[in-house]
């Protein structure tokens, strides 16, 4: 609940029009890069912001970063990276099939689907095709070597991209959406249709269910310790433990209790800190240690559309956090 | 909320003329702009509108509702489209021959954020008459297609003669009383019949009565009022009556109030137990002590009900139940009903 002697960063916060749906934010160095429903990155460095049209016609589904490029899926059928510089590059083109999911590494690789057909290209530009059991729906790379994680229904594929061997299927049945790999690599977490996470422990194959969401998780974040796993869908930041054990049998911390839920979450890069984004607009940082809260973003009043926050991402540093809604509003909040 | 974008299914078999009619909704000059949804990238040509390739994939819920099946790829286009919200004023959803409608349908009540951004208008069926009367003894896709339906194009009807329009329309009206029926030649019909229906809105739900005594597509209107005891049969002019052996529609009217914690326990039962067979159900409902009307309507076991308006003065408080569905057992389905009379 936010008290009424929350402390307020508000003021530091530089509002930004991006005009069209935030799909997601992105820092490369020291710009600010926002992929929108309209098929533009919009980037913002100090003062300046130039709009580069990456996907002219189109509006970008997906995007992911490694830190240099924003990689952006259209429903133009395309991947595009886009640098801080705003020079962009098509990296691949599916003829107009929309991709469907995206994701790159700190190194450059990088994997996107366009329904069953998974691609995976590496830091060198090659490239590798693999069909999913079902459309994928979500991808990630493991953090060590060069395997990515598919999402699909009924379960999550392993795949080696560089190598012939069948994908390793961890199966559980239903519609697994979005998918996350723990830092250490020891475990891949999914959200699903059922409003619900599942994850696999991945030297003995353990389930683990986590459930109890009145939505579905569409945002996750790991803690820079790789200890916690923050995620949205609830009236609360859910928070899972990570450690040794992993989260079985084990309660979830909760903070940033409001009376809305929260559509997106970010870890702050060194400190055990959380951003969090809730549907009403709102924006809190959250500390982990004391669950003590700092007001970054007002929630906005009654009916208005476009309210949820659909972006969050801090910069390497941690001292800036970029933020977007999905009615086009967006800011930067330089921490004072 | 009135700002949900609509949603028009448009299913019908193979050849019936779906593409004909979907060509002519979007070349029509009404203005506004359309996200398409379609199976295959098939003749259509649009320079406004938005079209998107999907995939058909349809997958169980884990709810425990085994026919709570739902269109997975049509929760990500749609999460897609409102993407670039604004851009466009409606969606159509157009299903491959063989498609069963209610996977698509359950979508929109299903999921969550689907159901917060878009709401289900009607859904649109296209069969043929030279074709149809064939199709619903070999092809069960067909006659689901045709139970579903809130809307029928009666399509190639210059390809029959008269007595076959009268034995397809019997057929039909056999197994879906209650759609709104229009006779057309390649595919013509007003586009206001066919978009904008609000045929899932609770509050549009005024009466249950078969359609085909109402005026149907000729455009003549009521002329005059009918009273009680018009008997007069310009109405359903000859229409041929027939027994479908496969597919029924069961209505039932209870001349007066039922007690809701009888009635809501017992359907709530019934489409539990006989959900995969009931493919619509809807009903207007006289609850004891409660001024205004209970009105639900549901997919499957799906059901989604509230109370609407007053019942008015003069009007008379009764309460009615429509089911269409596969081998319903009418006398156990009004026994169960009547037992809930108050």
């Amino acid at each position: 609940m936010a008290a009424p002697t929350l402390t307020s960063l508000t003021d530091h916060v530089a509002p930004l029009a991006a005009g069209a749906h935030v799909t997601a934010a992105a820092w490369l160095g020291d710009t600010a890069a926002f992929a929108l429903g309209d098929g533009a990155v919009l980037l913002v460095n100090g003062g300046g912001e130039s709009r580069v049209a990456a996907h002219p016609d189109g509006a970008v589904l997906v995007a992911a970063s490694g830190g240099e490029r924003l990689l952006t899926g259209g429903d133009d059928g395309r991947v595009v990276a886009t640098r801080a510089d705003g020079t962009i590059q098509t990296l691949a083109d599916e003829k107009g099939r929309w991709i469907d999911a995206l994701t790159t590494t700190k190194t450059g690789a990088v994997a996107w689907s366009t329904g069953k057909r998974v691609t995976a290209r590496d830091e060198k530009g090659r490239t590798r095709g693999y069909e999913a059991p079902s459309t994928a729906q979500g991808l990630a790379f493991a953090p060590k070597g060069y395997r990515l994680a598919v999402a699909h229904y009924n379960g999550v594929s392993l795949w080696f991209p560089n190598t012939d061997a069948r994908p390793e299927d961890l199966a559980w049945k239903g519609s697994h959406l979005d998918v996350t790999w723990s830092p250490d690599g020891s475990f891949v977490v999914t959200s699903m249709q059922e409003n619900a996470l599942h994850g696999w422990r991945l030297a003995d194959k353990k389930d683990m269910r986590m459930s109890g969401y009145p939505a579905k998780t569409r945002s996750f974040a790991w803690s820079a310790d790789g200890v916690w796993l923050a995620t949205s869908g609830a009236d609360a930041v859910i928070v899972w433990p990570f450690d040794k054990e992993g989260p079985m049998g084990r309660a979830p911390r909760e903070c940033g209790v409001r009376h809305a839920k929260v559509s997106r979450v970010a870890f702050h890069p060194n400190a055990l800190v959380l951003a969090a984004g809730y549907e009403d607009g709102c924006i809190l940082l959250i500390r982990l240690t004391d669950a003590s809260e700092l007001l970054v973003r007002r929630a906005i009043e009654g009916g208005e559309k476009g309210r949820p926050i659909t972006a969050l991402a801090w910069d390497k540093p941690g001292r800036r956090l970029a933020f977007g809604s999905e009615g086009g509003a967006a800011g930067i909040l330089t921490l004072p | 909320m009135s700002d949900k974008i609509p949603v028009t299914v448009l299913t019908g078999y193979l050849g019936a003329g779906k593409t004909t009619l979907l060509n002519r909704i979007l070349t029509e000059p009404h203005g506004r702009k359309f996200a398409v949804i379609v199976n295959e990238f098939g003749e259509i040509g649009i320079d406004n509108d938005l079209v998107v390739g999907a995939d058909e994939e349809v997958f169980e819920m884990n709810n425990g509702c085994i026919c709570c099946t739902v269109r997975g790829d049509l929760i990500r286009i749609i999460e897609g489209l409102m993407k670039r919200k604004g851009r466009f004023d409606a969606i159509i959803v157009e299903t491959t021959g063989l498609a069963d409608p209610a996977p698509v349908a359950q979508t929109f009540f299903v999921d969550q954020d689907v159901s917060e951004k878009t709401k289900l208008d009607a859904v649109v069926t296209v069969a043929d008459a030279k074709w149809l009367t064939q199709r619903l003894k070999d092809a069960p896709e067909a006659k689901n297609q045709i139970a579903f339906a809130d809307v029928i194009v009666l399509n190639k009807t210059d390809l029959v003669t008269a007595d076959e329009l009268t034995e397809v329309e019997g057929r039909i009206r056999a197994i879906n009383p209650y759609a709104r029926l229009h006779k057309t030649e390649r595919a013509a019909v007003a586009i206001d019949e066919v978009l904008g229906r609000n045929a899932f809105d609770l509050d549009r739900i005024l009466d249950l009565e078969p359609a085909f005594l109402e005026d149907d597509d000729h455009h003549h209107g009521h002329d005059h009022d009918c009273g009680p005891g018009c008997n007069h049969a310009h109405h359903d002019g000859g229409l041929k009556h027939y027994h479908d052996e496969d597919m029924q529609s069961v209505a039932l009217t209870i001349a007066g109030d039922v007690d809701p914690e009888k009635f809501l326990p017992w359907v709530n039962d019934l489409v539990q137990r006989e959900g995969p067979n009931i493919l619509r159900s809807k009903g207007i409902l006289a609850f004891k002590n409660e001024p205004k009307r209970f009105v639900f309507q549901g997919v499957h076991m799906i059901l989604d009900g509230d109370l609407q308006g007053d019942w008015k003065a003069g009007e008379p408080r009764q309460s009615k139940l429509v089911f269409i569905g596969r081998n319903l057992d009418e006398t156990a389905i009004r026994d169960g009903f009547l037992a809930c009379a108050a």
